[in-house]
């Protein structure tokens, strides 16, 4: 036992090349998270807005954004999507390579997924609080910014903990494929290698990664919630 | 007061059509409590909606003081709508928002200054006897109290119009008696003109000046409590004074009247009176009494002896001012 400690304590793979490689996740989850959560949000109010029977009906914008492109891309797989973004990736930031040219098809891979979650978040709002906001001669820009968006934030707080955590799954993924980061150590060393250690690690930290952001998510959660 | 004219909606079920409201006349003066009641399906959901414009009427007007609300333009009705304030059945309140800012809300929308806001917040807590509970939120209060609050935010833009679908329908009778008299004193206190959409006669009996009873989308029967329950025959009269439902069944051949009678003659000896008058003996199968509002009530069913001159009687009722149904005559 003590030997498996101190070998790991010598092995370059976790002294040298484990710590860049956890800034590297991180880098990645935050900023597709950040990413994601800003442009998803208005995505989620426009796909219930637009809806037949929301706010502002707009069959067309309703029937692309629902049925073209969140539909479509959440059907691709995410590794296949993650290759065929690599030109869009390489114009965007100007390299398809590392965390940043990652960060791109973890974006668009993740945007349709959380903004299906933020819309459903959305529909939870009871008809009837809307209803008592149109009476009292609310703007549909105010039913959104004061009505629907505080009355349905826990929603959307369980909504973004879950799609940060399926994006840290996914950051391994795109880490293999060229994104770097724990998935990549874990594969390079893990896999290639065959150093079982160095998987170990690798795993204990990403699911205690999970475990901290899911224990945040849902004080926060709980917290704003007060119904 | 609001006034509304000949108040249609059609809906289109495909290629059906759905007459909801097919014509709906009214008008509430100001600073009366008004009573629509009728059974569901009868289009008093779709009433509330073409009233607040939720829903826009396939014709027809709505007007408050004078000021027509429909077809108006959608920035003309925003603060149309404000001169409207409305209590819903299960208060609506937003969850998220404590009860003062919930009352605050309807302020904040028009961009009222804070401090503003903070008086007239506090001034519609202690008028709805919730001054201790500004910082509560919805979930920590009763169905009485979240109606209170539903109240108080429906009055935080100084409405002339107040009005409340099923306000009492979600709470015990004990909170519904104490919210109808809040609406009471309000409408005392502020000369509001309300209007109540129920199905419950109970509220009608306890809080209304006057009554309509909407049937298939229009409006069959109205008039003030008094004149309504007076008139003989009136199906508000027999289902706002309804008889014991194990009402003794008669006996012999004599004829059966129903009689409804009021105010002053409440307290008369009406009966003794026909008594000695005929003289004849009659026979009590049934009776309500009840107060209403400002005045009593009493609703009777009697059986007379085969050999009196039922007409004379009928006669005599009417000249006295008390409605009279003879069973077997009428339905």
């Amino acid at each position: 036992m003590m030997d498996f400690f101190s070998e790991l304590a010598s092995n370059p793979g976790i002294t040298k090349a484990m710590w860049p490689a956890f800034i590297e996740t991180m880098q990645m989850t935050l900023v597709s998270g950040l990413v994601t959560v800003l442009i998803g949000i208005p995505l989620g109010v426009l796909l219930l807005t637009s809806n037949k029977n929301g706010l502002a009906p707009l069959r067309w914008l309703n029937w692309l954004l629902s049925a073209v492109i969140v539909n479509i891309t959440r059907s691709i797989p995410f590794a296949i999507l993650m290759i065929a973004l690599i030109p869009f990736s390489a114009l965007v930031v100007g390299t398809a390579l590392g965390p940043m040219g990652a960060s791109v098809s973890l974006t668009i891979g993740t945007i349709p997924f959380y903004a299906r979650l933020v819309e459903t978040a959305l529909k939870e709002v009871s008809s009837g609080k809307i209803d008592a906001a149109k009476v009292m001669g609310s703007t549909r820009m105010q039913i959104v910014r004061k009505v629907y968006l505080p009355e349905a934030m826990p929603g959307i707080i369980d909504a973004t903990t879950t799609t940060i955590v399926t994006l840290i799954g996914y950051t391994a993924m795109a880490g293999v494929l060229g994104g770097g980061g724990l998935g990549y150590l874990a594969y390079n060393y893990g896999y290639v290698r065959y150093e079982l250690e160095i998987m170990v690690v690798t795993i204990v930290i990403l699911v205690a990664l999970v475990q901290l952001v899911q224990f945040f998510g849902d004080r926060i959660s709980t917290r704003i919630n007060h119904r | 007061m609001i006034t509304v004219s000949d108040l249609r909606k059609v809906y289109r079920q495909g290629s059906d059509e759905v007459v909801a409201l097919a014509g709906v006349s009214l008008e509430v003066p100001t600073g009366k409590i008004h009573g629509i009641v009728g059974h569901s399906g009868a289009g008093k959901s779709t009433l509330v909606r073409c009233l607040t414009l939720l829903d826009r009427p396939t014709s027809g007007t709505v007007a408050v003081n004078g000021t027509e609300l429909t077809n108006v333009s959608d920035n003309q009705l925003r603060d149309a709508r404000r001169r409207i304030g409305m209590v819903f059945q299960h208060a609506n309140l937003f969850d998220s928002r404590t009860t003062a800012q919930n009352i605050a809300y309807p302020l904040e929308l028009v961009g009222t200054p804070k401090a503003e806001i903070t008086a007239k917040v506090t001034e519609l807590l202690e008028l709805v006897g919730l001054s201790k509970f500004g910082k509560a939120y919805p979930s920590q209060l009763s169905g009485g109290q979240r109606q209170r609050v539903g109240i108080a935010r429906a009055l935080a833009t100084d409405p002339d119009i107040l009005l409340c679908d099923e306000p009492t329908s979600a709470l015990d009778p004990k909170t519904t008696d104490e919210i109808l008299d809040l609406i009471k004193k309000l409408r005392d206190r502020l000369n509001i003109t309300v209007l109540i959409i129920t199905h419950e006669m109970h509220v009608v009996k306890q809080a209304c000046d006057s009554v309509s009873l909407l049937e298939a989308g229009r409006i069959v029967e109205h008039g003030d409590l008094d004149t309504v329950i007076n008139t003989a025959g009136s199906s508000l009269a027999t289902t706002l004074l309804p008889l014991p439902g194990d009402a003794p069944r008669a006996e012999g051949s004599g004829d059966i009247l129903d009689i409804i009678y009021s105010g002053e003659q409440a307290n008369d000896p009406v009966l003794s009176s026909v008594a000695r008058r005929f003289d004849i003996d009659i026979n009590v199968l049934a009776g309500a009494v009840e107060q209403m509002g400002e005045h009593q009530f009493a609703r009777l069913r009697i059986q007379l002896p085969a050999t009196a001159d039922t007409a004379e009687v009928v006669n005599y009722l009417k000249s006295i001012g008390v409605a009279v149904t003879q069973k077997g005559d009428a339905k």
